[in-house]
């Protein structure tokens, strides 16, 4: 066995390594994104149809990540869905004129919300709302088109 | 007939017994656990020989593990364009399932059974009855400071076979497949969650540390005291430390990840 002295030494790296580790999972697997969420504003959209977008699904704009989806609810009196979006603070200067659409990423892939950019010099404010909105692509009901379609 | 009766009442009686005294047994422990914190070294010297000398294996094995699922979730995932996503599987496989489990596992099979052998030895050669006859208590000198070692050595092992594993599938993905390194990295960070995956995992492998060390315990403190008996307590406790990790981790999984 081993004297205590050096017992005492590989006990204390045998901790520090796990530290470390876990530091490394903390930082650099999981990238530490919601201890310290970045700050943002949120904005309101309403859709007819959400299809299959969920909650931190991402928001882009030109295809950049600008922020995502907070939450989503059913407005009872408008019967539209209410998606509240969390901008980053950092692009706070979109347009107030902004549309927001729901596409998806690849034919089978994830739901997100794409902007597109308006012309309004005028930001778009914290708590505003987004009045340009494009449902979700919804297939089956694209199908159902296409086969009444057909049968005329 | 009756006999066949007979026989089946007394393994319940028996099994039920031996659960009872391991709950016990437990709550021994743990009210001997402040005693035991006051002497530090004790604690020190069965972090040594339950953790660090687990390293080696835990290191060795988490690169193994990591690079075969980077290996095995490329030639999957290829097949759907989604090669870039191999990091995601890779640190999510490992920070929810297979770090603490595995890490369980090779703690029982490497740490636990010599736990088991050492405490059985223990007492089949009457070391603790003398222990007892001087006035020191063996759960308190001998049993705490193993327990309280292995409840500390599994969170930092499964800890560290994550990262390593990490590293391992990283090294084969972007190393040997030729993955860009950026997208591996940004792909894993967007997906992995610190309170959800991280968290979560190192909850899992703080409970099976308690089970592992507790069954290795109670499994050595019950020992018949013959050769025979250490024996065939330390494939038992190995056997049920395992059992018990895996039917944890389904339950654990099922309470956490919904």
């Amino acid at each position: 066995m081993a004297s205590q002295r050096m017992i005492e030494i590989w006990v204390g790296a045998f901790v520090a390594a796990g530290l470390a580790a876990l530091m490394v999972l903390a930082l650099q697997i999981a990238g530490l994104t919601e201890l310290r969420p970045p700050p943002g504003y949120q904005v309101t959209a309403y859709f007819d149809n959400v299809g299959g977008l969920r909650e931190k699904a991402p928001v882009n704009m030109a295809g950049v990540r600008v922020g995502r989806v907070e939450s989503i609810q059913l407005d009872s009196e408008r019967h539209q869905a209410r998606v509240v979006l969390k901008i980053d603070q950092r692009y706070n200067r979109i347009p107030r004129d902004t549309g927001a659409a729901i596409y998806t990423a690849g034919l089978l892939g994830e739901q997100y919300i794409g902007l597109e950019a308006g012309w309004e010099d005028e930001p778009l404010a914290a708590g505003g709302r987004i009045e340009n909105t494009q449902s979700a692509v919804v297939l089956e009901r694209i199908i159902g088109q296409f086969m009444t379609g057909m049968g005329d | 007939m009756t006999d066949l009766v007979a026989a089946l009442g007394q393994r319940t009686l028996l099994g039920l017994q031996g659960l009872g005294r391991a709950v016990v047994l437990v709550l021994r422990l743990l009210a001997a656990v402040p005693a035991a914190l006051r002497r530090p070294r004790l604690i020190i010297e069965q972090v040594y020989a339950v953790g660090v000398l687990s390293m080696v294996i835990i290191v060795v094995s988490s690169l193994f593990v990591g690079m075969v699922l980077g290996l095995q979730g490329y030639y999957t995932l290829v097949d759907f364009g989604a090669a870039e996503s191999v990091g995601t599987l890779v640190a999510l496989s490992l920070v929810r399932e297979l770090g603490p489990v595995v890490t369980a596992l090779l703690f029982a099979g490497r740490a636990g059974s010599s736990l088991t052998a050492e405490v059985g030895l223990m007492k089949a050669t009457e070391q603790l009855s003398s222990m007892e006859m001087m006035a020191v208590d063996p759960e308190r000198r001998i049993l705490a400071p193993r327990f309280i070692a292995s409840f500390i050595s599994v969170p930092l092992l499964a800890v560290v076979f994550s990262a390593v594993g990490v590293l391992g599938g990283y090294l084969v993905a972007v190393g040997m497949i030729g993955i860009d390194a950026g997208a591996f990295w940004s792909n894993m960070q967007s997906a992995v969650s610190v309170r959800d995956d991280i968290l979560n995992g190192f909850i899992k492998s703080v409970v099976f540390g308690f089970v592992a060390g507790w069954i290795a315990l109670h499994k050595g403190y019950e020992a018949e005291p013959t050769s025979q008996g250490v024996s065939r307590a330390t494939t038992m406790g190995v056997v049920h430390a395992s059992l018990a990790v895996l039917g944890l981790d389904f339950l654990l999984t099922a309470l956490m990840f919904d």
